[in-house]
């Protein structure tokens, strides 16, 4: 009776283990994945071989281990009859068994210790790249190429804040893992990333470059990567960062040497064009319409696209003081940001232009008619008079 | 005999004011299942909203809360306070001892968690709502980037950590000085080995704890700056103060465990422990390294070399008196003549399930490899292999193993079966293929994930949802067994070994209050 209703539900198991691994099996060639990816650089691949060898060493410890109990389940069970032996200990089966996993160990820490020992030579590179995480983006700094810019995610907000919406557009391929401006990098260049934050801890991670770095304020962390293969790369941040922690995609395009040359180019020309407008004076529908786009890059996540933020902890700016106030008080909450809160100094993230743009729309959009204009020429007046 | 004229006080005095260790193991017990339920409640809203890709009912802000509740609640709520409950009914019962060493303060200990958790859960009533810096909470996120609520979690922390201290304080006591006479320490039951060696351990690292949210509420409130670099301070100091509490108390969770297995495994193999001094040498060897080990869980936060090659050998080497146990644990099996009743059923899938969260852990012991798992759902799924199908298997095994003895009906053997297969499927379903979307790039604490990930996310919804609703079987095979059933003898089982079965079912209000002479 009871043997039956056992064999009957390790049937049912057995049932199960199949299907997952048919399920498993099924959706793989949509490039659904249940491992590791060997990724494309010496040190993913040498973390993948690590990783499959300990597996593997696992899975036939796993096999005499559970062998022997399912052994003795099966043949020393007392409806079959077994009477139970009385040993109970031995000395030099307790030392075998501690000596033996010891030596199993040696033969992963060897291996393991070499590639910590590469991963950590990050000397000698071609390249640096400054990468600072923010809630909710990353920075790339190309050291002394005069090229600096921010990375957001690029996946439309209406394809994943569908909470109580009814018909979702269609996801790309891409889904939550693709970016405004990816960070480019040459092929076959050793790049050495300096990793940092600016608010609180981030993680910036590409499993197929076989790197992750944890972005603490404060200080800076140093790591390298080597890519011989053009390609795009993805991966998010990896530590818990707040509300928006899911949403901040990396994307790695490695290119040919003379492209990343030409592309580095078009950005110093990019950076001078902004250079040129944070000159000029701009008229209000120039304003307003580059304070939209700033506004949906930078302030949207948290105050939200319809102004109305999250309060408490992320404040309305629809009709509220600060953006319908003096305007030094808006000036100066959004350079300089506000202690203790989420707010971040923003005259350290976006141009004379960007500020003033944005500042504009905020005291003019939904309803805040204020009517004021603000002019790049104006926040440097009062970044000067600080 | 003592018992029959000191019974327990009628009405809620009794609970209010009791001083018995089987009364205050019993509401620890019930404690600990509410909060379970509650820990569970917040799985599975995180579950729900991972069914598929995109937001469908919770906003990312409540996500962050419901992952740090549930950590929390389940990490301090539940497995803790159960570990406590099996602590004050069995440790007495197996010693010979007739209560705990210091009965008034047991009662304090117990009573001061339900005002720690009404004061974390009411956060979630807040205008601010309830912490969502994950139940790690690494500063600055849980500091200057907190919502106001972080300070009643500070003072919720602080009160389970003084209920946890004093729990501690009275296992050793009463462990120490009130053994029956014979009973040396080399006899005494694993169950009682392993709960020495936890208190030991609560006693060293429950301070750290409080040491560090101390520090986190001066920063916030009183201008200090122990986590912040521009007043001189340090983000990753807060991770090594509260790793050095934290990695303790994963084997907190989890020693208590390796008793209740030691001592249901030779019961229904009808055969002694293998290697009972091994055993005993083998939980204090994970003790001990379980305090120098803290930095694996920071492989990636930038140690010089020379760290994390310390923090990768020494964790390496726990798996050697980790694997000592197991090995012993197969042996005990080994031509013995086993059946299997419900505890065993749970001590059986225990050893495969947390050897395979074993497994997992060596992976994860090895920095490099750590630099591709860490914060991944290949963690979530390891931590809950460990956690769910070690800690809290083993918890029902004991349940299951003393229910006959506290209540002196036998349980229902059918539901309670049903109970564990549906327990087992569901939970193997909901964490196994964690593992594979961890190693597929998933991150975890996230609200919403890649295309790539959603089959295997719904599977693990899926589990959860039978794990969940399973646990209601428990629930009513338990007040059934309370009310009545099948008159359990006093040796409960063919094969039970040990003082707690030389006493009736149900065990009196006052047991040993002579003390029985050990061999």
């Amino acid at each position: 009776m009871l043997s039956e209703s056992r064999r009957r539900g390790t049937r049912v198991l057995a049932g199960i283990m199949l299907a997952c691994a048919v399920h498993a099996q099924a959706s793989e060639p949509a490039h659904s994945s249940i491992n590791l990816s060997p990724g494309v650089t010496t040190v993913s691949q040498a973390i993948y071989d690590l990783h499959m060898y300990t597996l593997w060493v696992c899975v036939a410890i796993g096999v005499v281990v559970f062998g022997v109990m399912f052994w003795s389940i099966f043949a020393h069970r007392k409806s079959k009859g077994a009477v139970a032996s009385s040993f109970h200990e031995s000395t030099s089966l307790e030392i075998a068994w501690t000596i033996a996993p010891f030596l199993i160990l040696l033969t992963f820490a060897a291996p393991a210790t070499n590639t910590l020992l590469s991963i950590y030579d990050a000397d000698e590179a071609e390249l640096d790249v400054m990468i600072t995480g923010y809630q909710w983006k990353w920075k790339y700094e190309y050291l002394d190429q005069g090229v600096a810019f921010f990375s957001s995610l690029s996946t439309p907000r209406e394809s994943w804040d569908t909470i109580g919406v009814q018909q979702v557009p269609p996801r790309g391929e891409n889904y939550l893992l693709e970016v405004d401006e990816p960070l480019v990098l040459p092929a076959g260049k050793k790049v050495r990333f300096l990793v940092t934050a600016a608010d609180v801890i981030h993680s910036w991670w590409v499993p197929q470059l076989g790197v992750k770095k944890d972005a603490i304020p404060g200080f800076i962390n140093e790591t390298w990567t080597r890519v011989e293969r053009t390609g795009t790369y993805r991966g998010q941040c990896a530590e818990l960062c707040g509300k928006d922690h899911g949403f901040m995609p990396i994307v790695v395009e490695v290119v040919d040497e003379q492209q990343f040359a030409s592309w580095l180019g078009e950005r110093r020309a990019r950076a001078e064009q902004e250079r040129v407008l944070a000159a000029q004076t701009l008229t209000m529908d120039e304003l307003m319409q580059r304070g939209e786009a700033v506004y949906t890059r930078s302030c949207a996540a948290c105050h939200q696209p319809n102004g109305e933020g999250v309060p408490p902890a992320f404040p309305a700016l629809k009709g509220s003081a600060i953006a319908t106030g003096p305007l030094e008080q808006h000036l100066d909450i959004v350079l300089n940001g506000k202690a203790g809160t989420a707010m971040a100094a923003f005259a350290a993230q976006l141009g004379h232009a960007d500020l003033a743009a944005v500042i504009t729309y905020e005291r003019n959009a939904w309803g805040n008619d204020t009517g004021d204009m603000v002019q790049p020429s104006d926040v440097a007046r009062f970044e000067q008079s600080e | 005999m003592a018992a029959d004229h000191h019974g327990p006080a009628k009405g809620i005095g009794r609970w209010l004011f009791t001083t018995n260790h089987k009364d205050i193991g019993t509401m620890y017990l019930w404690f600990s299942f509410t909060m379970f339920i509650v820990g569970g409640l917040f799985a599975l809203v995180i579950r729900t909203e991972l069914f598929q890709p995109g937001l469908q009912f919770v906003k990312p802000e409540f996500f962050n809360q419901m992952t740090t509740m549930h950590g929390l609640v389940m990490v301090f709520g539940a497995i803790m306070p159960a570990w406590v409950g099996l602590a004050n009914w069995m440790i007495p019962l197996m010693i010979g001892a007739p209560d705990m060493a210091l009965p008034r303060m047991n009662n304090w200990s117990f009573w001061i968690l339900p005002f720690a958790f009404a004061m974390l859960v009411a956060t979630l009533f807040s205008e601010a709502g309830a912490p969502n810096f994950g139940w790690t909470f690494y500063a600055p996120l849980s500091t200057a980037y907190a919502p106001s609520s972080v300070t009643f979690f500070i003072f919720g922390v602080h009160l389970m950590g003084m209920s946890s201290i004093m729990g501690a304080i009275n296992v050793i006591a009463t462990i120490i000085n009130m053994r029956a006479p014979g009973m040396t320490y080399m006899k005494m039951p694993m169950f009682v080995w392993t709960w020495l060696i936890t208190a030991f351990l609560l006693i060293a690292v429950m301070p750290v704890l409080a040491g560090v949210v101390t520090m986190m509420l001066f920063d916030i409130h009183f201008g200090t700056s122990f986590f912040s670099a521009a007043g001189g301070g340090d983000p990753v100091l807060f991770q090594h103060v509260f790793w050095f509490f934290g990695h303790p108390e994963v084997y907190i969770m989890i020693l208590p465990a390796f008793g209740v297995i030691s001592e249901v495994l030779p019961t229904f193999a009808r055969k002694p422990l293998f290697g009972y001094t091994s055993m005993v040498y083998a939980t204090a060897s994970i003790a001990f390294l379980s305090f120098i080990v803290w930095a694996h869980h920071m492989f990636t936060v930038g140690m010089p070399i020379a760290g994390e090659l310390f923090f990768m050998y020494a964790t390496m080497l726990i798996a050697v008196p980790t694997g000592v146990k197991v090995f012993n644990w197969v042996t005990t099996m080994f031509r013995g003549s086993l059946s299997f009743e419900t505890p065993m059923l749970f001590a059986i899938a225990f050893i495969v399930l947390f050897t395979i969260g074993g497994f997992s852990g060596i992976m994860l012991a090895m920095a490099p490899l750590d630099f591709q798992y860490h914060d991944t759902y290949f963690v979530v799924a390891h931590f809950h292999y460990v956690l769910v199908q070690g800690a809290l298997f083993s918890i029902y095994c004991g349940v299951y193993y003393w229910l006959p003895k506290w209540t002196g009906h036998m349980y229902d053997e059918t539901l309670s079966k049903a109970h564990f297969w549906l327990t087992f499927i569901g939970v193997n379903l909901a964490f196994f293929p964690m593992h594979f979307v961890g190693l597929a790039g998933m991150p975890r604490r996230i609200p919403d994930y890649a295309l790539q990930f959603a089959d295997f996310n719904m599977l693990s919804s899926i589990g959860a949802y039978v794990t969940g609703f399973s646990q209601l079987i428990f629930l009513y095979v338990v007040i059934r067994c309370i009310r009545g059933g099948r008159p359990a003898t006093d040796r409960v089982w063919e094969a039970s070994h040990g003082l707690e079965w030389s006493v009736p079912s149900p065990a009196p209000y006052h047991t040993f209050a002579i003390p029985p002479q050990v061999r």
